[in-house]
């Protein structure tokens, strides 16, 4: 494997870890699985506590995953948890569920908004000519879903904040049972990997059972596809060509915010039209002052508080509509 | 704007064949030369090459007249008729051979695309602008679901009936699943590779895992058309025994019809004998005759289908709460489907209606599965990254 260093002079945003613990966001591991090649080479070996929430009722399917990584990975099994947790504490299934629909309402309304401001963003763009009156009002369009953006992340916010002191989770005996039990695993274990999924459902459990607060501060995280979308500041979704609907990405809400100043595009191949510069470049700008990362197959970063480190090939998308090496 | 032996705009190729002399050997270099029939812009070619009284092309394109003579090029064995055809269209076509008294039809000895139904094969004609999905091909990437053959008891139908059940790769009974209920599942199968197509949609996440009942009918133009022990039989028989033995939603919902041409009547007639049962409908050019005035002149065979379709007409009601209509614009069911769509929306229905360039055949209900499915269940594309 060859990493290519860029950390030493460290600029304003450029991506990093927020704390002391090194953080690797890796790429799908279907097909071509990196984990354990990347985990040797930065010298991590152990027990790695891994949680698969984002499989969902797959959960417990991690036979290929633990012979991955030679047999020592300690399953933490949120999503079971969380069921068993909701099964024994009915109020807590409720008012969960009432916090869940608000934010689907929500999400709904905003792709609402998001829709057509995108679709003065493109209309603007599709005008020729570039003298400045014009060039200001795309600039401004732009600008206008980078805001909506932004409120939308704080309305979920304000539920998510709104709701806490009526899901108490901290005086909810299931769950402090169900974290004290997660939390002794991860005491035994050298790092967590989070594995990919369905990225609301992963990020849900891992707020749940507050799996961030149970981290020792050094202890390393690794995670790839949504895994490593829930370790950023804010979690994108994206897709270019879906069979329904503009295809416009949406901002779903804070990640865990580990990472900083980078957006984890897992699957972009597949997903982003990486050969039209409009998209491209409209993409990069919107979700300036973050590094749109590219994690394909193979690809992996390396984060820590003094920059991050990058396997070659791994991309990223620039504000010119190009799709260039990180490392360059 | 479509026609047929307008006058070729531009220099078409077979104009520049006719131009020098035509030999034996500049026939040869010209059939080496290109491929058939020959595209060029709206302008399609066809060209056969042989001994004939009289060469036809036939065609299933509504609105022109289906048989066009080929017209042979001076001294030569070269037929040939130039066609103005839209982009983006998909033609079936065969040649008709004339020998004296006898006529064969024969599929293009120069074109190697070919849609097969269950009548045979055609040869197939794309125009600039139209391709065919790469969703419809088989991804190495994909997971293959899973194929089991079940029995249904029929008291209905006076007997058992076979049903072709397709479950998703990573089928779990933890999970519940929408069912679909395919009429002509077999030809679904074998003309539309609805297999292929349900693997690389769940694949891509587009759809969910999904339960599909592939069911299918020796009699379907009397048990597809409006007929009452067929729609008792999917309704009071095959989908609650599927519910009582597979994990499905259990829900309007959750419950899906599907169906082309005399499918689709049979989809439309069981969503209005139960009108609260189904929540979606995926109608693909469906044989929705009616008469405004007069009798049906289409044949005694839609007789029952124009009933219905009347009965519906004087009165539309609320049968579903999404559905999803296809047609071709080649088809000669274009004005029924058109017309039927106002009367869905007007009953308070979520309608997606869709037309293509193409005509009665399974390669166009084919290559409309990914819009519909995916717009009657959309799957967790945003929100799954595996």
């Amino acid at each position: 494997m060859t990493l290519t260093a860029v950390a030493s002079s460290l600029k304003s945003h450029e991506p990093c870890a927020s704390g002391k613990r090194k953080l690797i966001l890796l790429g799908p591991q279907r097909t071509s699985p990196n984990l354990a090649a990347v985990m040797d080479a930065q010298g991590i070996r152990g027990k790695i506590a891994v949680v698969t929430a984002g499989w969902q009722e797959r959960e417990e399917e991690v036979e290929e995953l633990h012979h991955h990584l030679r047999d020592d990975t300690v399953p933490l099994r949120l999503h079971f948890r969380a069921q068993r947790a909701f099964d024994a504490d009915p109020d807590l299934s409720k008012r969960h569920r009432k916090r869940q629909a608000v934010l689907r309402r929500l999400q709904r309304l905003y792709d609402v908004r998001l829709g057509h401001a995108m679709a003065a963003v493109t209309e603007l763009e599709l005008r020729p000519g570039d003298d400045d009156v014009l060039c200001e009002s795309r600039a401004e369009a732009l600008q206008a879903v980078s805001d909506l953006d932004r409120e939308h992340v704080a309305r979920v916010q304000a539920v998510h904040d709104e709701h806490e002191s009526l899901l108490d989770l901290a005086n909810r005996e299931v769950v402090q049972r169900e974290r004290h039990e997660i939390g002794e695993l991860i005491g035994e274990s050298v790092a967590l990997a989070i594995a990919g999924g369905h990225v609301a459902v992963l990020l849900n459990r891992l707020r749940l059972f507050d799996i961030l607060g149970l981290l020792p501060e050094t202890l390393p995280v690794i995670g790839w596809s949504a895994g490593a979308m829930v370790m950023t500041e804010r979690v994108i979704l994206y897709h270019d060509s879906p069979p329904q609907g503009a295809g416009n990405a949406e901002v779903m809400e804070t990640g865990l915010g580990l990472a900083l100043n980078l957006v984890a595009l897992p699957h972009a191949q597949r997903r982003l039209r990486l050969d039209d510069p409009d998209r491209v470049s409209r993409f990069a700008r919107r979700m300036l002052p973050a590094r749109c990362v590219i994690l394909d197959d193979g690809g992996a970063v390396i984060l820590d508080q003094n920059g991050w480190t990058a396997e070659t090939g791994v991309r990223m998308l620039t504000s010119e509509g190009t799709v260039r090496e990180m490392a360059t | 704007m479509m026609g047929v032996n307008d006058p070729p705009r531009g220099r078409l190729a077979i104009r520049e064949l006719e131009r020098g002399i035509v030999s034996r050997a500049t026939v040869d270099a010209f059939l080496a030369a290109h491929d058939f029939p020959i595209v060029e812009g709206t302008s399609v070619t066809f060209v056969w090459r042989g001994d004939a009284s009289a060469v036809n092309l036939r065609h299933w394109i509504y609105g022109l007249p289906s048989s066009q003579p080929l017209r042979r090029i001076a001294h030569s064995d070269l037929w040939c008729v130039t066609v103005q055809l839209p982009e983006s269209s998909r033609v079936e076509y065969k040649f008709e051979i004339v020998y004296g008294n006898q006529r064969q039809w024969i599929e293009d000895p120069l074109n190697d695309d070919r849609a097969r139904d269950p009548f045979g094969a055609n040869s197939v004609c794309h125009t600039a602008g139209h391709e065919e999905p790469d969703w419809t091909r088989e991804d190495p990437d994909a997971r293959p679901g899973t194929m089991e053959e079940i029995t249904v008891d029929s008291e209905a139908l006076g007997g058992p009936r076979t049903v072709q059940l397709y479950y998703p790769a990573r089928y779990r009974t933890t999970r519940r699943y929408p069912l679909v209920v395919a009429h002509d599942g077999p030809d679904y199968l074998n003309y539309s590779g609805l297999k292929t197509i349900l693997d690389n949609l769940i694949h891509r996440l587009e759809i969910p895992g999904m339960i599909v009942a592939l069911i299918d009918s020796e009699r379907r133009l009397v048990e597809y058309a409006d007929y009452e022990p067929h729609d008792r039989f999917v309704a009071e028989e095959l989908v609650p025994q599927l519910e009582r033995d597979l994990p499905l939603e259990g829900t309007r919902s959750g419950r899906c019809l599907m169906g082309a041409s005399f499918g689709a009547v049979a989809c439309f007639s069981a969503a209005v004998r139960y009108p609260d049962l189904f929540g979606r409908l995926l109608l693909q050019s469906g044989s929705f005759a009616f008469s405004d005035v007069g009798v049906n002149e289409r044949g005694p065979v839609f007789d029952s289908v124009v009933d219905l379709v009347n009965r519906y007409r004087d009165e539309p009601v609320r049968i579903a709460d999404r559905v999803f209509v296809s047609c071709g614009t080649y088809e000669s069911l274009i004005y029924e489907n058109r017309s039927l769509v106002p009367l869905l929306q007007a009953a308070g229905m979520d309608i997606r209606y869709v037309e293509a360039r193409d005509g009665h055949n399974w390669e166009n209900w084919r290559d409309r599965l990914r819009e519909g499915l995916s717009w009657l269940y959309p799957g967790p594309l945003w929100m799954v990254y595996e």
